[in-house]
């Protein structure tokens, strides 16, 4: 039992803060604030790429970085307590491990590279309007016509298809057997006729999402990844990718940081927040939960350094992650009062009369997300009981 | 004991049900909300007709002379339908000022104009640093004659910017928070030197922020004594919890409601969602968490109705409860609806938005349980 770091992993650390501190600079900041959120999230993981630490979970000889798991969860911590957003995960954390570890030469050679650069920018077509929780029901067809597949149906939820160059989409290719049986992982070009893109508004009053609609959308046989009616395993492999780092305790620590710097600026009754006993309450049972989360990552952390990987237990980590950060969320908005309700996002402090009631309210408002998408709470739970307590 | 609504409650309840029903339905509310003005005139005038804006004045002043249930009626109705058209802001804060402190000149000089729906109006109580404390007020009123020249500037004021009467709380003595010199008057919004910036609310209210600079009032427009405000204030504060309570209970309702029916009718897994169990348990809490933020409202309002100063401590406790339990039911109904619950499209969200507003209205849990615990635990 020791939780100091080794000597490398500190020298790490430094690396690490010298690198935020001369590339995530003031002018990046704003500019991801801004409707130039696109280019700007590509400029910063441009430069990640220049660095080589675009693509922490990828092995070296992709292109990876190739580090332990606890300099990854170095680097997470320090990202997420600057409020460094992520790697949009559609390409290096999902579409790009998938390629490798199950595309053909030829597919590796043509879509990894302008994933790691980031000049591809993918969307993820799994969720149907029919198919949420129960993803295995998907209706989307492709039929085969010579060297093509034909693609019809309709996509739901797709993050950020508004910006995406390809797709990744789950199609079915048969009928027969049991519902996982006949699905196939395919790419697809999001400039093929027949694709339409709708946008939806988001609770946060963002455009976030979009449908996808696909008509007669031709698209090569050699698009398949792995093996056809063998998407399903891709699919699955592709969830354990998406379950890791997903307690997100830095950003629940940053919040929690947030809030106690803005409590003592806000005045009730002339005392300052921070001051009222009722408020201290909720911050100190916030940060106690999130103490115990952060060792509970640090055990998943030290056991799959150790050789293992994280199996069903992860979702215990994605239970209480999501639920502390919409509860940090949560305080943010109440300490913000009255402005929690103000919508638009670029009021000047000076008209509005506060610093952070907007951003609180979009971070709150799209949080509400976080137990719906990659696999709902409710999902997570069932997973833990039927495999890890065994309860069918 | 008796919880029963009168005839005449049960009337107006119905009315406005049936307005919601035939003339309010979700893509109407979400057209007017994206209008210009952020209200609807012809809904607005409708109120009018039908009496609504009426009730709770009295007959000398023109109105219904209806009490407290009738206004947790037509709030909870309000809530019901997501009625974003200013009831709250003009007949219960201005109104319930004029109530309280106007003299008759006042009372016949607005109360037929909110009555007949020609008056739209705000109270402008908060400012920047100021919180959920209603004393701490920096905009002042100085007395030359036999007017007063306000100065300051109020935030994020309900209907600020369709109002056309607005009251305003300003400091004519004594220094920041003091409870004593505090004074109200009531401005036209046209008035030289009123300038305000709008200030859009994620729950469809069109509020704004209210500069005063050098703006001339005639003290006939003080309502009640000069410097002593704070009572009125007070007593409206209470009124005005209860209605948006009232409120809030009507949102939680539908909130229920509709949860309980897409749980019914969605299915994943080859079954209604509504049949798997951990979802079921919920919901059952969150039916038990309607009720009893019913139960509390039903005790404050009826406590009120006796002597609306015994209600205090009911009301502390009211709007802590409304808090918890308001959350519990939009986070619940927002998640079980998956991803339909995350758009803009669906009512699910703008319900659980203005239930977000009511809850940090007029102080929030953490401000109301220690307003509770000092009062019933003061040694
Ligand atoms: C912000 C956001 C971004 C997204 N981005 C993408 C994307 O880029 N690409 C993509 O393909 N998808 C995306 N999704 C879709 C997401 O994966 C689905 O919303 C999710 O799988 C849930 O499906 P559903 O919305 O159809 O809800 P449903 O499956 O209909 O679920 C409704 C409710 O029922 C519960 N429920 C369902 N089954 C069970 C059960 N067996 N036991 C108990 N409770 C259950 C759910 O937990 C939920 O509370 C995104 C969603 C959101 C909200």
């Amino acid at each position: 039992m020791d939780i100091s770091f080794a000597q490398e992993d500190l020298a790490f650390r430094d690396e690490v803060r010298t690198f935020f501190d001369e590339q995530f600079d003031d002018e990046l900041v704003s500019r991801l604030k801004s409707e130039d959120f696109k280019e700007a999230i590509v400029d910063w993981q441009q430069r990640l790429f220049k660095k080589g630490w675009i693509a922490a979970n990828w092995p070296v000889e992709y292109g990876g970085t190739g580090w332990t798991p606890t300099q990854k969860y170095i680097y997470e911590s320090e990202r997420s307590a600057r409020g460094i957003p992520g790697v949009i995960p559609f390409g290096i954390g999902m579409v790009g491990p998938m390629i490798y570890q199950f595309g053909t030469p030829e597919q590796k050679e043509k879509f990894l590279p302008g994933i790691l650069n980031s000049e591809v920018w993918w969307c993820q077509g799994y969720s149907e309007p029919g198919a949420g929780s129960d993803l295995a029901s998907l209706k989307t067809k492709a039929e085969l016509d010579g060297d093509h597949y034909v693609i019809n149906g309709a996509k739901i939820w797709t993050s950020y298809a508004q910006y995406a160059d390809w797709i990744f989409v789950l199609v079915r290719t048969s009928n027969e057997g049991k519902k996982q049986e006949g699905i196939t992982f395919i790419l697809v070009d999001m400039k093929s006729e027949g694709i339409k893109v709708n946008p939806i508004i988001g609770i946060d009053n963002e455009h976030n999402l979009n449908e996808v609609e696909f008509n007669n959308v031709r698209v090569p046989v050699e698009n398949v990844v792995g093996e056809v009616n063998k998407g399903w395993t891709v699919a699955k492999a592709l969830l354990a990718h998406e379950r890791t780092g997903i307690a997100d305790v830095a950003q629940s620590k940053r919040n929690i940081r947030l809030i106690k710097e803005a409590a003592a600026k806000e005045i009730n009754g002339g005392r300052p927040l921070i001051e009222d006993p009722g408020f201290q309450a909720r911050i100190a049972d916030l940060e106690i939960e999130i103490m115990a989360l952060e060792f509970t990552d640090l055990r998943t952390i030290a056991a799959m350094a150790a050789g293992g990987f994280p199996g069903p237990e992860s979702s215990l980590l994605k239970i209480k992650g999501t639920e502390l950060q919409q509860a940090t969320q949560e305080l943010r908005m109440e300490l913000a009062a009255y402005y929690q309700g103000v919508l638009p996002k670029y009021m000047s402090e000076e008209d509005l009369g506060h610093s952070f009631g907007p951003e609180a309210r979009v971070s709150y408002m799209y949080g509400r997300a976080s137990t719906i998408y990659g696999g709902s709470n409710e999902v997570q739970r069932n997973i833990i009981a039927k495999y890890v307590l065994g309860l069918e | 004991m008796n919880f029963d609504l009168t005839e005449e409650q049960q009337m107006i309840r119905d009315s406005i049900a049936r307005f919601v029903q035939d003339d309010y339905d979700w893509d109407t509310r979400r057209a007017i909300a994206a209008s210009d003005s952020g209200m609807s005139d012809k809904a607005w005038s409708t109120f009018a007709e039908l009496g609504w804006l009426s009730i709770p004045f009295s007959e000398e002043d023109g109105g219904f002379g209806g009490n407290i249930v009738d206004t947790m009626v037509i709030m909870e109705e309000i809530g019901k339908g997501l009625i974003v058209e200013p009831y709250f802001p003009t007949v219960v804060l201005l109104g319930g000022l004029l109530k309280r402190a106007g003299n008759e000149g006042q009372r016949s000089a607005l109360i037929p104009g909110i009555i007949d729906g020609s008056v739209l109006g705000a109270f402008a109580y908060l400012e920047r640093q100021s919180r959920f404390e209603m004393a701490d007020c920096l905009t002042t009123a100085t007395a030359e004659g036999d007017s007063y020249t306000i100065n300051g500037e109020k935030t994020v004021v309900f209907n600020g910017m369709n109002a056309n009467k607005i009251a305003v709380l300003a400091r004519t003595s004594g220094s920041q928070s003091d409870r004593e010199g505090l004074s109200l008057f009531v401005v036209d919004a046209d008035a030289e030197g009123v300038s305000r910036i709008e200030v859009p609310m994620m729950d469809g209210q069109r509020c704004a922020n209210i500069r005063f600079d050098n703006v001339k009032v005639s003290a006939d427009m003080r309502l009640g004594t000069e410097g002593g405000a704070m009572e009125t204030v007070e007593s409206l504060v209470r009124e005005a919890i209860i209605a948006l309570c009232a409120e809030a209970v009507g949102c939680m309702g539908t909130l229920n409601a509709k949860t309980l029916e897409y749980t019914k009718t969605r299915e994943q897994f080859g079954t209604a969602i509504g049949s798997f169990q951990s979802l079921q348990h919920r919901m059952v809490d969150t039916m038990i968490a309607y009720e009893q933020a019913k139960s509390l409202l039903f005790k404050a309002v009826c406590e009120f109705k006796e002597d609306p100063a015994s209600a205090d401590l009911t009301i502390n406790a009211l709007k802590v409860l409304i808090d918890r339990n308001g959350k519990q039911v939009y986070g619940e109904a927002i998640q079980m609806h998956g991803g339909m619950g995350i758009t803009d499209e669906l009512d699910i969200g703008h319900y659980a938005k203005r239930l977000m507003m009511i809850i940090t209205s007029f102080g929030d849990a953490t401000y109301h349980r220690a307003q509770y615990a000092a009062k019933a635990y003061a040694a």
